[in-house]
């Protein structure tokens, strides 16, 4: 089946966004989104929060590169 | 004609706080031109500063009323997760490689980045250009509207652009020399740093140091890398075995 080129361009503007913000590891997009609106919830109610996205960043970086390193093997 | 203190007094403000957001856009530009391209890098600067212009021009004063947290947050979560992506990867390539680097790789890259527009350097640019572009614009309305020395204001915000734009583009040869993987690290390093600063400052988060945390926040970051360096590299040469 062939598409019409608006049909092209719409299926390649959702794979951009969807290679933008998923890439090779959805986890990655996944801890950013639950770490801002829990931050969000948070700082609205007054909590010092600005720690937890520099938290996650180290978690989810360290779950990335043991990930690939068993994949490696 | 003679400035009166007060006119020099917006001047000078309004520079130094515009070149703060320069240095922010110009990172970011530069960045990603070295790593992915110069062409797209700059096609999407510039998109992003006929936006603006087509913005202000637009809006002019009502330029305040524009939702800037929910701009801040959208724009500084893409750069978040994306500057996470190469954040990883420049991680496990500069373990691999080291510091200096790999030259076949690096030069396989090199071809894949010149083919046709990269959309991926674009938007970052031009997202970087749009949203430190807008925040000049803010500080230009607030400290020229308030001292009643709008135009003033605008030559001090413009010139921070293009003094610190000057700067950007005399530093490039030096930072196309720095090995691909080591600078998708730094590059990586440096929109998670912008990104994290961004989007919480966008939900309303207070940081501890205002805009100073975006240097201790680098520092971290940079730690952070430079430890996951050097367990990968004692996992990669078999000093530990693999989790």
């Amino acid at each position: 089946m062939t598409r019409t080129r608006p049909i092209r361009w719409i299926v390649a503007f959702a794979m951009f966004w969807y290679r933008f913000i998923v890439g090779d590891d959805w986890t990655l997009a996944a801890a950013v989104a639950v770490g801002l609106a829990v931050s969000a919830t948070l700082a609205s109610r007054h909590v010092v929060i600005w720690w937890l996205i520099p938290a996650i960043v180290v978690v989810v970086v360290g779950l990335d590169l043991r990930r690939a390193s068993r994949a490696r093997r | 004609m003679t400035l009166s203190n007060a006119a020099v007094y917006v001047l000078i403000t309004t520079f130094l706080a515009s070149a703060v957001e320069a240095i922010e856009m110009v990172t970011i530009v530069v960045g990603v031109g070295a790593t992915r391209g110069w062409r797209s890098s700059l096609t999407g600067a510039a998109a992003g500063f006929v936006l603006l212009a087509v913005v202000i021009v637009g809006l002019g004063a009502a330029l305040s009323h524009i939702p800037i947290g929910a701009l801040r947050t959208v724009v500084g979560a893409l750069l978040l997760i994306f500057g996470l992506q190469w954040f990883t990867k420049g991680v496990r390539r500069v373990a691999a490689r080291g510091f200096a680097g790999m030259r076949e790789q690096e030069l396989e890259d090199h071809h894949a980045a010149h083919r046709g527009i990269d959309w991926t350097a674009f938007v970052l640019s031009f997202k970087g250009v749009v949203l430190e572009g807008i925040e000049v614009a803010f500080i230009v309305v607030s400290f020229g509207a308030n001292a009643n020395q709008l135009g003033l204001a605008v030559i001090g915000g413009v010139a921070a652009i293009v003094v610190i734009g000057g700067i950007g583009a005399a530093v490039h040869r030096a930072v196309m020399r720095i090995p691909r993987s080591v600078l998708q690290l730094v590059v990586g390093v440096m929109l998670t740093t912008f990104g994290t600063f961004w989007s919480l400052e966008g939900v309303g988060v207070d940081w501890p140091a205002g805009d100073a945390s975006i240097l201790w926040l680098l520092g971290f970051y940079a730690l952070v890398a430079l430890t996951y360096i050097a367990l990968e590299r004692r996992r990669l040469f078999g000093l530990v075995p693999a989790a």
